[in-house]
């Protein structure tokens, strides 16, 4: 199979549906002409025109606000952040509207809005350009929250998006938006609320979201050398959150790791553990662990950047913990 | 404006008697706006309204007996219960909803305003906000946002005066929110908004600028509200009873009332007849909500996704 991009297959999943679907359109600082600072519409503009790549101004709450009225009117908008730190200007539309006004008319307006953006610590991004904070979104009723790992899953998943009738964070790690993997060429999607074993195992499970699961991966096949056997889940979307998997591959090796990237409190790693302390209590032979990234703003200098964040390493180390307990 | 008038002094009186459960801000004495600019409006327009908004329901179609058994709280009101005096909903009318977050209206007028245009229809956004919401955020976002694309959007402001109960005075050092417009490359028009006809007439003119494809108008009506910011809410110690009265003087369907006798357009019998049938429609609908159903508490989750997505 031909391999492509993280980037490219979303665009090429953008253009396929923006192709059969005339009411879609994309608003973003640069996403026109430009075609985006992640090549996210690159030649788009010249196929669809600017009404259909929309450059906005630096008005995040403004034209999140918008493309709300504009879902409820029978089109459908991608809101393109660029960094997904911008999406926080827009909070409250976010929350106080997107999230609710499918529940507020009581199921007579649809909200079908997908909002992207880049996430994630590195290239000394410093603390405005790196967040990532999905735990929050996926707390909130009303969104899908998406965190692809690959390019397979990032153009399944992009499709899926772009048919929801509801909102959806659809959020593309800057580690990840570059790598290239085997993407079909013809249309296809993912289902939300399915997760991916990434790789079989049988000694102990460990959960990895988003750039977490190709660096859990290396580990594992690390440890694969040495007898050590990990599955490893990607769970694909955190809203609706595939438990059934974790909970059936907790079953089989007794012991759960749950690498994320984002903060350790109230987090999403908390909430799977609450879930399968809950349901799968008896299956467990050990506490269940996380590593996450440092719960602190995200710093600029190299060394203090790579402190914060989960590496191949530590990973390692809570693996080998968690088989020791 | 009568339908509007006799239908909040039913929820006034329902809220003293505990049959609406939670906040209820009257529209009474700003009637002539809703009815002036909804006059204007076919169904498939989209109206964005405030935490103000029964009189924006009203006059975009919303029956008195769906906005009343919604405050009642009932399985007949027009958010089916899921949203109250603050949350109302109708997209079959073109009630886009009502907010309990003041600005975010004026957004979403301007996206339904893109959605037209994209779509090449000749309908109309159309955001009613107060005073309060002219000192936000997206107002200002929303209606560069606007300008700049030439979205068919009417931005409705309606300025009481106060925003709950903090003078619009000392909130902004220009007490005209029309004169904004200009700043922003769009047409701005002030407006006596306790006149029905000079509402009529003012929004008439931008409704036709949008369909026509010339873009946004901002429309500030200068009204004022006669009853408390909400119901049950002490309603003093920041205007005084002289200027409440004085404007009362001036109410909206008084004043037109009584041109409608001066012009020799109605006669008092058929103003009377009028007003009684109003009553009676009023009264009917307010027991209609008294007599319909609660929601079946196990559907409190149901509508937090779309239906569609569970297939």
């Amino acid at each position: 199979m031909r391999e492509i991009s993280f980037i490219d297959a979303t665009r090429e999943a953008l253009t396929a549906a923006m192709t059969a679907d005339p009411t879609i359109f994309v608003v973003g600082e640069g996403i026109g002409k430009r075609g985006g600072n992640f090549n996210t519409t690159v030649g788009l503009y010249d196929k669809f025109g600017p009404e259909r790549l929309r450059d906005t101004p630096i008005s995040e709450r403004g034209f999140v606000g918008m493309c709300t009225g504009a879902a409820m009117t029978g089109t459908r908008p991608v809101v393109d952040f660029m960094f997904f730190d911008f999406i926080l200007d827009a909070l409250g539309e976010m929350i106080n509207q997107i999230a609710k006004i499918q529940y507020m008319s009581s199921g007579r307006l649809i909200m079908p809005l997908l909002l992207r953006g880049c996430i994630g610590i590195g290239n000394s991004a410093a603390t405005h350009h790196s967040g990532s904070y999905y735990p929050i979104f996926a707390h909130i009723p009303g969104f899908r929250v998406v965190l692809p790992s690959t390019p397979y899953e990032a153009k399944g998943l992009f499709t899926t998006a772009l048919r929801s009738p509801d909102p959806v964070l659809f959020l593309e790690h800057r580690a990840l938006i570059f790598n290239k993997g085997p993407v079909p060429e013809e249309e296809y999607t993912i289902p939300f609320g399915q997760a991916r074993i990434a790789r079989e195992g049988r000694h102990a499970t460990v959960v990895a979201l988003a750039s977490m699961v190709p660096k859990t991966l290396e580990v594992c096949a690390r440890l694969e050398a040495e007898g050590v056997s990990i599955e490893v889940i990607d769970p694909r979307t955190i809203a609706p959150l595939d438990i059934d998997t974790v909970l059936q591959s907790v079953h089989k090796t007794g012991r759960l790791l749950i690498v994320d990237e984002t903060f350790q409190p109230c987090g999403i790693g908390a909430e799977i553990a609450a879930q399968v302390t809950d349901q799968g209590f008896d299956d467990l032979d050990a506490p269940i662990r996380r590593v996450n990234g440092v719960h602190t703003p995200t710093p600029y200098s190299p060394p203090l950047e790579a402190a914060v964040v989960p590496n191949t390493d530590g990973i390692e180390r809570a693996i080998r913990d968690l088989l020791a307990e | 404006m009568l339908v509007i008038r006799r239908c909040e002094e039913q929820l006034a009186k329902s809220h003293a008697a505990g049959l609406i459960h939670g906040a209820c801000h009257t529209y009474v004495g700003e009637e002539a706006i809703a009815t002036g600019v909804c006059a204007h409006l076919r169904r498939e327009d989209a109206v964005f309204s405030t935490h103000r908004g029964h009189g924006h329901a009203l006059a975009k179609g919303v029956p008195p007996q769906e906005l009343i058994a919604e405050l009642y709280g009932r399985v007949t009101g027009c958010s089916r219960g899921r949203g109250g005096s603050m949350h109302l909903f109708s997209p079959e009318v073109g009630m886009m909803g009502t907010s309990g977050i003041v600005g975010p209206c004026i957004l979403q007028a301007a996206g339904a305003g893109y959605s037209f245009k994209l779509l090449k229809k000749d309908n109309v956004g159309v955001a009613f906000f107060g005073d309060g919401a002219a000192n936000n955020g997206a107002f200002h976002e929303g209606i560069n946002l606007a300008t700049i694309w030439q979205l068919p959007v009417l931005f409705v402001c309606e300025n009481n005066l106060y925003a709950t109960e903090v003078p619009f005075a000392a909130a902004a050092a220009n007490p005209n929110v029309g004169d904004r417009g200009p700043a922003y490359g769009l047409p701005g028009v002030i407006v006596d908004g306790n006149d029905v006809l000079a509402v009529y007439a003012a929004a008439g003119e931008a409704v036709q600028r949008a369909r026509r494809g010339e873009g946004p108008t901002l429309i500030e009506c200068k009204t004022y509200r006669t009853r408390a910011h909400s119901e049950g809410m002490r309603d003093a110690g920041y205007r005084t009873q002289t200027e409440v009265d004085a404007w009362k003087a001036r109410d909206p369907i008084m004043q037109h009332r009584q041109r409608l006798l001066d012009q020799t357009i109605a006669t008092e019998q058929e103003l009377v007849a009028l007003e009684q049938e109003v009553e009676a429609q009023i009264e009917e609908a307010a027991q209609f909500a008294k007599n319909s159903a609660w929601p079946d508490p196990a559907t409190a989750t149901r509508y937090i996704f779309s239906e569609a997505s569970h297939a």
